[in-house]
């Protein structure tokens, strides 16, 4: 028993041995970049500065979770920014229409990186109860990147704080070790979302390519149907 | 006069923050507050501050407090019908429901091929719902509740946002903890704590037994 | 003696008004003589002279509600209706004009002239069910963008993610296998366009037209300026959510605004419509979702309306009627601290007032909570009564770790709220802001609207009130149990900024007098039914026939233009917004004023979006 124990430590203390599994989280501290990953996410985590960015209902509960009873200020997250050049986090609280999709992705845009988004209740998450309806986006994550979604129609302000409290711990998961978590230090200017365009109906440039086989596909169906037409009536 | 406004702004500050620590003096600095304590800052006499430390302080919801719906079954440990549904796939609350979330495959026996009463497959996409809470409503059996559990936040919604059957399955007992007044007048309404139509079997069991009991006699 | 009685109560004003409008234009004007329809339908070239009558003689100067239905295969032929609602401003029911048009080629004379509040209703009725107005200045759509596709509203036309004409939908039970709208649809999203339609060489129009004629009205001759355009808004942090302002400066002078909205615009009526009537209960929460209750109380008066066209048909016990007041009134307190709040947001004084007020809503959402189940969306009002009885005592169970368990009984957490806690607040709020000199100095004078104007542009609610006119539904046309209780219609003579806060401080007051009284009738009445006839119907029959349900929301005059064919489904489902139409007369607060102003202007008329766009 004791000598299982020492071997435990012998390997414990051995910098080619990883750290066990179960002993992880005991263990602040298994390497430098570690060390550094631990300190800027400490920081990162705890002055999440979110948009002052209301879209519908959703928006009023995300105002009750920063006002005095629930209080985000406890979080690091008192500022409410209403420039997104000020802005880490963007909660997208609401219905996203086709018509303010547009300004949402530019905003986004404009965010300072490292920036997230969190999409608040039922209809940014997936356009909610009014999905059907024509004028709605059914999803905000179609155009933008969503790092946690809070379900909820409207979530309470406590599930917004969970959701928040999510969001803190995917940023503590991020590292410099691995570039995906952190695209931003990469190479060159990070990518723009392209902004939809508002058109017959709105038009995401992304699909462009999409929009051109279905109208190629319409076309030829419609010579089609009225190739067949012509030989009915022949007959 | 000029800057009596902002003196008497600053005084309705200024008188919060007092009470507030007029209130910690009072509970002697505990960081939370203990639990008689709480009903006071949470509630009508509270004068200064009114924050719950979320995470570590949660406020307990309402019995009638509705988020998205789970589905009832018997007690894992129930002595005759363990986990069993107490729906009857009756398609009541996906008629009933307003943004239309709920998909119900009705279950049919393998053998005949005949409908019989339990859901084979039972769908509720979160992202639509919007907790309104006519489908516990309108249920028949009181087999569909809205739950208490808010904390639903996740980083993916297209795995983890359509709940299936097993996902929304709860079982009776915590249904009773998290709706104590509800679950037994609901009870009393059904004439025992069982699904109605095991109470049904029952009584007609029983009918039958006394039946033959008579007609022994 | 006894005839000459029975002769004045039969004709009622309403009545004289009708013959008396037959009278004057014969052959023009015949009444509407479909079942459980009522009001005249007026030939569509003599639409801009009756208007003019009904308003000057005939004393109906308020138009509260103008829409159009579309009855597609209905068997009156296929026709779009307009239907014009007026009110005395005396009290009494509604005066309603009707004015038809074929489909094909829709087009009426504008009643702009008539009504400026006809404003921005006839650009709705133009963008969603494509009917031109001959003679309206502005023309252009405003709720979708310039060159969106077809008129959605119409009954042939169909979106993207369309499954079927009317709920409950078939593809659900019994073989409910579940799936995506996103799955269907070739994009995987919401959208549909033109057969052919490629992007290559698209122009969008939607911006274009929106910035080529913003119309330089006043001139500004005291400084030489430039004259600029600003837009303001959809995302700037004093525009109370995602409304947006086109603001043509000269200096800092405006000289023309035009507001944009549409930017929450989430087709509650074409859902509502596809939706049962029942259904539609919980949506009309996210209509103005600061007053929740106060909107289900409004539908419920509409549809218990066409209820009553029936045979069968048990009005709300009166317990219902106690509870519903109850809700609807601490909603208006609830919803004036906060619009006050916001307010003084808008005026520089950030959230500091706006906490103060929210520490009170949450102790009233907390009630709300343990009534109804939800803090912000009721859907607590049910067609003859409330879903539930209030609760014996507002307790909260624990199920999750940590839960802090409160527990008040409820009748005596009420009594401490409406006599003690509210009041408190209420001149907790006067003592800080009405006399604080930033807001004298910037209110008093500032966003004038005068009583005429405030008619013509059917201004409602606080708006309205501020202006001079005293005109209150729950006096003028009342409804659940108003007339049994005392109070006073609140009202202010300058229709300025200082004015619409004075009259939120006002109406708070009498909201406390009516709570007051309703406490001992929910004594008496405890444990009588809270639902008239049989409970637990989702689907309640609903004759055929229209009916228009208005009642006094917080933010003013909120009805509802319910059409019924007798089937499940409303036949048409329209919701006359106080917040939209309260800013057709933005414009005109606004003219002259600097732009900093135009924030507090907006922030008095306390719109809320999911409203104003629906």
């Amino acid at each position: 028993m004791t000598n299982s124990n020492e071997n435990f430590l012998k390997e414990l203390h051995h910098p080619d041995v990883p750290v066990p599994e179960g002993m992880q989280s005991a263990v602040a501290v298994t390497s430098f970049g570690k060390l550094i990953d631990s300190i800027y996410n400490w920081g990162r985590r705890n002055s999440i500065w979110p948009m002052a960015f209301g879209l519908a209902c959703c928006a009023i509960e995300m105002i009750a979770t920063a006002s005095s009873r629930f209080d985000q200020a406890r979080f690091g997250m008192e500022v409410l920014r209403a420039s997104p050049r000020q802005a880490d986090l963007m909660i997208v609280s609401g219905t996203v229409t086709k018509k303010m999709v547009v300004p949402i992705v530019r905003l986004y845009n404009q965010m300072a990186e490292p920036k997230y988004v969190l999409a608040m209740g039922a209809c940014a998450i997936g356009g909610g109860p009014f999905k059907e309806g024509y004028n709605v986006v059914s999803g905000i994550d179609k155009y933008i990147p969503v790092d946690v979604y809070v379900p909820g129609c409207p979530p309470t302000p406590q599930a917004l704080l969970h959701g928040l409290i999510m969001m803190q711990k995917k940023i503590d998961g991020q590292s410099f070790g691995n570039r995906n978590s952190m695209p931003w230090y990469g190479r060159g200017p990070s990518e723009e979302v392209p902004v939809p365009v508002l058109g017959p109906d709105i038009v995401d440039p992304r699909q462009a390519y999409l929009l051109r086989r279905e109208a190629a596909a319409a076309i030829s169906a419609a010579e089609a149907e009225t190739a067949s037409g012509e030989a009915d009536s022949g007959v | 006069m000029y800057g009596s406004g902002i003196v008497r702004g600053l005084g309705v500050t200024l008188k919060h923050f007092v009470n507030t620590y007029l209130e910690d003096i009072r509970w002697g600095f505990r960081r939370h507050v203990p639990d008689e304590a709480f009903p006071l800052r949470q509630g009508l006499e509270t004068r200064g501050i009114f924050t719950v430390e979320y995470p570590d302080e949660k406020i307990a919801t309402p019995e009638r407090f509705r988020f998205i719906p789970f589905l009832v079954v018997d007690n894992y440990d129930h002595p005759e019908r363990p986990g069993h549904d107490w729906c009857t796939s009756c398609g009541i609350c996906a008629k009933a429901c307003p943004p239309q979330c709920i998909w119900i495959v009705r279950g049919t026996n393998p053998e005949t091929g005949r409908p019989v009463p339990e859901p084979a497959e039972f769908y509720i996409d979160i992202d639509i719902c919007m907790n309104c809470g006519f489908c516990a409503e309108f249920c028949p059996f009181d087999a569909i509740k809205m739950d208490h559990d808010y904390e639903l936040a996740s980083y993916d919604r297209t795995s983890a946002h359509i709940f299936n059957k097993q996902r929304l399955s709860k079982e009776f007992r915590y249904w009773q903890s998290i709706a104590p007044t509800r679950a037994a007048e609901e009870a009393q309404a059904r004439g025992g704590w069982e699904h109605k139509d095991v109470l049904k079997q029952r009584e007609k069991e029983a009918r039958a037994q006394a039946k033959a009991s008579e007609s022994g006699s | 003696m006894t005839e000459h009685v029975q002769v004045a109560e039969t004709v009622t004003p309403l009545e004289d008004a009708i013959n008396r409008l037959e009278a004057r234009f014969a052959g023009a004007v015949r009444r509407d003589d479909r079942e459980g329809y009522s009001g005249v339908i007026v030939d569509p070239g003599k639409l801009v002279e009756v208007a003019t009558f009904v308003r000057d003689t005939l004393g109906f100067s308020y138009l509260s509600s103008a829409t159009a239905v579309d009855y597609l295969g209905k068997s009156e032929g296929d026709h779009l209706e307009m239907v014009y609602h007026t009110y005395n401003l005396q009290g009494g029911p509604a005066l309603v004009l009707k004015t038809q048009t074929p489909r094909g080629e829709a087009t009426l004379p504008s009643l702009v002239g008539v009504w400026p509040g006809a404003n921005f209703q006839e650009r709705e009725a133009w963008d969603l069910m494509g009917i031109r107005f001959a003679g309206h200045p502005n023309l252009k759509r405003i709720l979708m963008w310039e060159g969106f596709h077809g008129h959605p509203l119409r009954k042939d036309w169909r979106e993207a993610y369309y499954e079927q004409d009317t709920k409950p939908f078939d593809s659900r039970w019994p073989e409910g296998h579940v799936s995506r709208a996103e799955e269907h649809n070739p994009y995987g999203k919401n959208v549909t366009y033109p057969a052919g339609f490629t992007l290559d060489d698209y122009e969008s129009q939607a911006e274009k037209a929106l910035y080529e004629d913003v119309p330089m009205g006043v001139h500004v001759t005291d400084m030489a300026t430039d004259r600029v355009v600003v837009s303001m808004g959809p995302q700037h942090p004093s525009t109370h959510g995602v409304f947006r302002m086109v603001v043509a400066l000269d200096g800092e002078t405006i000289v023309a605004l035009e507001p944009v909205m549409g930017y929450l615009h989430r087709n509650h009526e074409k859902i509502g419509e596809r939706n049962t009537f029942l259904h539609n209960m919980p949506f009309t929460d996210r209509l103005d979702y600061f007053c929740s209750m106060s909107n289900n109380l409004g539908y419920a008066v509409a549809v218990e309306k066409l209820l009553a066209l029936g045979k069968r048909w048990d009005p709300p016990t009166y317990r219902a009627e106690a509870i519903r007041v109850l809700m609807v009134e601490l909603t208006r307190i609830l919803n004036h601290l906060v619009a006050i709040g916001f307010l003084l947001n808008d005026l520089g004084a950030y959230f500091t007032p706006l906490m103060y007020a929210i520490i009170e809503r949450e102790l009233i959402l907390d009630f709300f909570e343990a009534v109804s189940g939800s803090r912000m969306m009721c859907n607590y009002m049910r067609f003859g009564g409330v879903a539930y009885d209030l609760p014996e005592r507002i307790q909260s169970t624990a199920a999750l770790v940590n839960d802090r368990v409160r527990d008040f009984d409820t009748m005596h957490y009420l009594r401490a709220l409406i006599n003690d806690r509210l009041p408190r607040a209420i001149d907790q709020t006067n003592d800080l802001l009405t006399t604080n000199e930033i807001i004298t100095n910037r209110c008093i004078g500032v966003g004038v609207l005068t009583r005429e104007d405030a008619i013509a542009y059917s201004a409602a609610g606080p708006v309205l009130r501020a202006s001079g006119v005293p005109y209150d539904v729950r006096r003028a046309e009342p409804y659940s149990i108003y007339p049994d209780l005392e109070f006073d219609v609140a009202v202010r003579y300058h229709g300025d900024i200082y004015d619409r806060y004075l009259i939120r401080l006002d109406e708070m007051r009498q909201s406390i007098r009516i709570l007051k009284q309703v406490l001992p009738i929910l004594e008496e009445t405890r444990g009588q039914p809270f639902f008239a006839g049989r409970g637990g119907q989702y689907n309640p029959r609903i004759p055929a026939g229209e009916a228009y349900g208005r009642a006094e929301n917080p933010k003013g005059e909120l009805g509802y233009y319910v059409v019924s064919d007798g089937g499940q489904n409303p036949w048409r489902y329209h919701v006359r917004s106080p917040s939209f139409i309260n800013l057709t007369a933005l414009e005109q607060m606004c003219k002259g004023h600097k732009v900093a102003d135009v924030v507090g202007i907006l922030g008095s008329i306390d719109i809320v979006l999911g409203e104003v766009d629906r």
